[in-house]
């Protein structure tokens, strides 16, 4: 009797199970009431410089923490410790993405409701963290003006499953001769009607804006939940 | 680079079915995979060669079927394209994709085992 070849049918998402931790990973989030944000970018965008500055301000009236994805080392972490101690490094070796998974095993020892906001900082990196879903209420994608107008085209994928869009090093925009209007329209063109902020995180300009929209989010939330 | 993994995560799927029937050989497996799923579909074939490391899977075909994104489009009526990644708007009257239907695919459809 010879062997014939069957057709199964397996239908389902290749990463399945990290779709599955993340859905869980929600979960816990909203019943411990964190709002949970990850930040995405090309490594040098300034991604650690606006969570410094975010952390601050937020800080200020809310319980807040950070996870830091990193190749190798921790300066970043160490970064973000001057501005709140609760600080945790991840170090994915050569992995180029944080997923699901790590993001639970960096939360093990820490209670998620003693927090009102945890940020998340993906590993510098424009491609691979598009693809792995943190269990995050929204994902920011960082521009800096001094990479050009052009990154929403050349990286389409991560702007588009991105929630918001944030320019950062806006002080450079001049000496970069970076075209403003350019980069919103590629935004726009990638992703229709994305949420853009402008920010330098060195003079503050719209830091305010920035900070608004994500503590008044909570708010709203909060009313939602209430009713 | 991370479409070793997810070679990866495609074969360890694959060698479970295996095991599932007394270790039969998996000759094929079927995947969708969008523009928008951040998958490289030619990084994704090479990784999935050296993936297929076990004899249940040695010589195991890769069949990927690339699903154009499409949108709902409220002027059309209908499902319509868009005319390019870099530009999510629908082909046919240009209005913006704020939704898309089709185009963030990355799934296993299906595996063709020798029983």
């Amino acid at each position: 009797m010879s062997n014939r070849p069957r057709l199964v049918e397996v239908r389902e998402h290749i990463l399945r199970q990290n779709d599955v931790l993340a859905r869980s990973l929600r979960e816990q989030f909203a019943n411990a009431g964190v709002s949970v944000l990850s930040f995405v970018s090309s490594p040098g965008s300034g991604k650690t410089t606006l969570l410094e500055k975010l952390l601050s301000r937020i800080g200020e009236r809310h319980r807040v923490a950070a996870l830091v994805g990193d190749l190798a080392t921790e300066n970043d972490a160490a970064r973000l410790k001057r501005a709140t101690p609760q600080v945790k490094q991840i170090s994915t070796g050569t992995v180029c993405h944080l997923d699901a998974q790590m993001v639970q095993n960096a939360l093990a020892e820490w209670d998620l409701k003693q927090l009102d906001f945890l940020f998340i900082e993906n590993v510098g990196n424009l491609v691979c963290p598009s693809s792995y879903d943190l269990g995050e209420e929204l994902r920011f994608v960082l521009l800096s003006t001094t990479e050009g107008e052009d990154k929403p085209l050349k990286y389409p994928t991560i702007f588009n499953t991105s929630d918001v869009a944030v320019i950062t090093k806006m002080d450079l925009a001049q000496p970069a001769a970076f075209d403003l209007n350019l980069a919103h329209y590629n935004i726009q063109s990638v992703r229709p009607g994305m949420r853009v902020f402008e920010v330098s995180a060195k003079t503050g300009d719209g830091m305010n804006e920035l900070t608004e929209f994500i503590t008044s989010r909570r708010k709203a939330s909060q009313v939602a939940t209430a009713v | 680079m991370h479409e070793l993994s997810i070679a990866l995560s495609i074969v360890d799927r694959a060698l479970e079915e295996s095991r599932a029937r007394g270790d039969a050989r998996v000759e094929a497996v079927f995947l969708r995979i969008g523009p928008l799923s951040g998958v490289d579909v030619d990084a994704l074939r090479f990784s999935f060669g050296v993936a297929c490391d076990q004899p249940q899977v040695s010589g195991c075909v890769l069949e990927i079927d690339e699903v154009p994104v499409s949108m709902d489009c409220p002027n059309c009526g209908t499902e319509t394209r868009t005319v390019s990644v870099q530009q999510l708007c629908c082909s046919q009257c240009g209005t913006p994709a704020l939704e898309i239907i089709h185009g963030r695919e990355l799934e296993l459809q299906a595996m063709e085992i020798l029983e």
